[in-house]
């Protein structure tokens, strides 16, 4: 019986542009860009101002309260300004600019020899750890669920399911050993008795290295998975390996599980073990456009068009730059905006594949966007209440539970615009609160 | 450390070089939006997913009239010059109803996505080959205005626009579709209209007859029935090639056809010759798997396949009417929007009601 989730699709991969390429580490820029909101939640309080110099790993920005997260800084060197900055998504956030001039003055968290759990949990958040899978949410949050709710099984997520991402893959082939480490440390923190590493089956030499390295000893068991998308949705995930089902509104924990990115478990790892802030993160930059496709070690904070000239820079005929997968990500129109917590990737596309005015037609009621939702919603419906404004009705036939993947848009024949109808339906339905 | 510091800075920004004068183009070229002087072209923004599927409205269409192609050209091959004209007049009248109405409308002319031109197709399909040429005209013409474009076009109607056609034209020149313009059973000493009138007269008692001989008529060569009946055995092909360009769900017309087959079998009669005549298999494989009329959700699709199959039976049984199928299918259009609504799949995560 294959372990998977109903519905989904299977849009093509183009991983062999990166997926064979090593981590790289970038030269750092001359300049970073931190915004104080790159994670779920409050945005930071800066706690720096202009002609303050900083240490790397410095904290510069500090938390608002529970759901939020610290930022440190990078790189030792001087603020040059606190103000708005442009970012991926097309707003401008305030965000703490630093001249760079170097690594060598820095500054670590105190780590004890053998930390307990409450270590861990204090650890994690000191350090500003958030998801590295694209959502941001702050981790310790995670670690703390409510005592109703204890959490018996931790899930690494290794599946990497959207198109030309690769930075995971690379991860787990070449540290599988301190994500291991981080999945023990994030293990203890929840007191869980159980472990697994959920992995796309398009990637069998980060299967067999995470394998080399879960022992059965520590319950850790590794899970290939049947490649298909979404199926690293959190939710998907834990549904294709335990069975469970995450109520709809509600959270993992409810079912007693945590789900974690494999870069967010090496995260851990660092934090723990060497007292690394969350300062830099691996991604990808590839695409049919993208002169050499590979993966990269970068600081947080580092401008895209800094990373892209490093990266060879793109074609002629580059026409859509998107900051993430190609699924969910974000177009932008500028490159010169911060790679943050949340960025797992540069996809660059040619305009062979990019269609400027994409026109829709009417729905057929082909059913294709019914058999492939994987939250099992009718989005042809949820689509035209949104386009339509009537908030309630989608409201009646699940409209939050939607996950926003993008399978329905992506199949539909019709090329309807369903994530857009549906992101403006939950924007009125947000507003009528 | 200020030497490092140049020297860091002086190889970054050489890095930085070549590739940021193609983000500045990119940026510039950007700003002037119809300027492309520098070659490089204005990124696109545009909210995701940023990668689409390759199919298109216009390629499904395409696809299901290929599907019914071979039943087009046997009927061309056997009835030559009366099944071009049907043909000819009844995409014409569809082709001219459609784009008329949408003039008039003052809406974007959309021939081109063959949607017009498929119910052209299956209306003339659902005619006996020698029909007079404006019969097949109105006929074409009236599916598209009353049974599509009057609800609003593509996607908006509640009926199946071929067979809201062929109501209309057998309401209005009976004549024309029955016992003038079939060929007459003849076999042993059976007369009678159609085949299933022969049955019917079977069943009650009247006469006696073997109904496995109409077997290899209604799979190679019937031609008692329309134009779309004249093989069973093209129809099971068109299934297989809408099955395997995955345009239809399988779920209708098995439940369609399974359905009359277990019910004629259990009210102990010939189920293989109920099911091989009449148009059930053309109705099933190509009128009750309509999109737009027909249910979305997979449990929809059973149900309705269902209810076609049980109406279908009911009506050859104990009505007077030669039209079973076609009344079945549009009483279950009728329903559709209904069973859409009480079939919608349990939401991912919702809790079952106790």
């Amino acid at each position: 019986m294959q372990r998977t989730f109903a519905g989904g699709v299977h849009p093509p991969e183009f991983k062999e542009l990166a997926h064979d390429k090593p981590i790289t580490r970038v030269e750092y820029p001359s300049r970073v860009v931190l915004p104080l909101a790159q994670h779920a939640g409050a945005p930071a309080k800066p706690l720096v101002q202009a002609k303050d110099r900083v240490r790397r790993g410095q904290r510069i920005g500090e938390a608002a309260g529970f759901v939020s997260a610290h930022i440190h800084s990078p790189v030792t060197g001087t603020v040059i300004a606190v103000k708005p900055h442009r970012t991926a998504v097309g707003a401008r956030a305030l965000s703490i600019i630093i001249d760079v001039e170097g690594l060598d003055d820095e500054e670590r968290l105190e780590t004890p020899e053998n930390p307990t759990p409450e270590d861990i949990r204090r650890i994690v958040q000191e350090a500003g750890i958030v998801g590295l899978g694209g959502a941001a949410f702050p981790t310790h949050v995670k670690l703390s669920p409510p005592e109703e709710n204890p959490i018996d099984t931790v899930i690494l997520n290794g599946c990497e399911c959207e198109p030309y991402l690769t930075l995971d893959h690379r991860l787990m082939v070449e540290r599988p050993a301190r994500i291991i480490e981080g999945l023990l440390l994030l293990k203890e923190a929840v007191g869980a008795k159980r472990a697994f590493v959920g992995i796309e089956d398009n990637k069998p030499d980060a299967i067999a290295a995470m394998r080399a390295h879960a022992s059965a000893a520590d319950s850790i068991e590794v899970v290939a998975l049947p490649t298909k998308y979404p199926q690293g949705s959190e939710k998907h995930l834990i549904k294709a390996i335990l069975g469970r089902e995450v109520p709809s509104g509600g959270l993992p924990f409810h079912v007693g599980v945590l789900v974690q990115n494999v870069q967010t478990a090496l995260a851990v790892a660092r934090a723990v073990r060497e007292g690394m802030p969350l300062i830099e993160r691996v991604v990808t930059v590839s695409g049919q456009a993208a002169v050499s496709p590979g993966n990269f070690e970068v600081p947080i904070g580092m401008l895209g068009s800094d990373l892209v000239a490093q990266a060879g820079g793109f074609t002629n005929d580059v026409a859509k730059v998107i900051f993430g997968g190609p699924m969910t990500g974000f177009a932008v129109g500028d490159l010169a905006v911060p790679i943050t917590k949340g960025t797992s990737g540069i996809v660059a596309l040619p305009a062979s594949m990019v269609d400027p005015f994409p026109e829709e037609d009417i729905c057929i009621r082909c059913g294709r966007c019914v058999d492939v939702c994987p939250a099992r919603l009718t989005p042809n419906e949820l689509g035209t209440y949104g386009r339509l404004g009537m908030t309630e009705k989608a409201l009646g036939i699940g409209l939050f539970d939607c996950i926003e993947c993008g399978s329905c848009a992506y199949i539909c024949p019709a090329h309807r615009n369903l994530i857009q109808y549906i992101r403006l339906a939950k924007a009125r339905a947000r507003e009528m609160k | 450390m200020a030497e490092d510091k140049e020297e860091r800075t002086e190889k970054t920004e050489s890095a930085q070089a070549p590739a940021e004068s193609q983000a500045d183009a990119a940026r510039s070229s950007e700003a002037a939006a119809d300027k492309d002087a520098s070659g490089a072209r204005p990124l696109v923004v545009s909210p995701p997913p940023h990668l689409k599927a390759p199919d298109t409205t216009s390629k499904i269409m395409l696809t299901v009239v290929a599907a019914l192609a071979p039943i087009m050209v046997y009927d061309i091959y056997l009835f030559k010059g009366a099944a071009i004209s049907t043909f000819f007049w009844s995409i014409f009248g569809a082709l001219l109803a459609e784009a008329g109405i949408q003039r008039l409308r003052r809406q974007r002319i959309t021939l081109y996505d063959g949607s017009a031109l498929l119910t052209g197709i299956l209306f003339a399909m659902v005619l006996p080959p020698k029909v007079p040429f404006w019969l097949s005209f109105i006929g074409g013409f009236v599916a598209i205005a009353l049974g599509k474009q009057i609800y609003g076009g593509l996607g908006h109607n509640i009926f199946n626009p071929a067979l809201v056609g062929r109501v209309f034209v057998l309401i209005s020149w009976a004549k024309h579709l029955t016992s003038d313009w079939y060929e007459k059973v003849s076999v042993d000493t059976i007369s009678g209209a159609t085949p299933l009138f022969v049955a019917k007269q079977l069943y009650q008692g009247t006469i006696s007859a073997d109904l496995t001989k109409f077997y290899s008529t209604a799979l190679f060569r019937n031609p008692y029935g329309s134009m779309g009946e004249v093989s069973a055995l093209l129809i099971i092909l068109g299934l297989v090639i809408l099955l395997a360009f995955r345009i239809i769900d399988w779920r209708t017309p098995a439940a369609y056809i399974g359905s009359v087959f277990v019910l004629t079998w259990w009210a102990g009669r010939d189920a293989i010759f109920y099911t091989l005549s009449g148009g059930v298999l053309f109705g099933a494989v190509f009128m009750a798997t309509d999109y737009v009329t027909s249910p979305i959700t997979k449990k929809g699709k059973v149900i309705f396949g269902l209810g076609c199959g049980f109406l279908t039976f009911l009506m050859r049984l104990y009505a007077s009417t030669p039209e079973a199928v076609a009344y079945a299918i549009l009483f279950m259009n009728a329903l559709t929007p209904l069973i859409d609504t009480y079939t919608r799949p349990r939401v991912f995560g919702a809790v079952k009601n106790a």
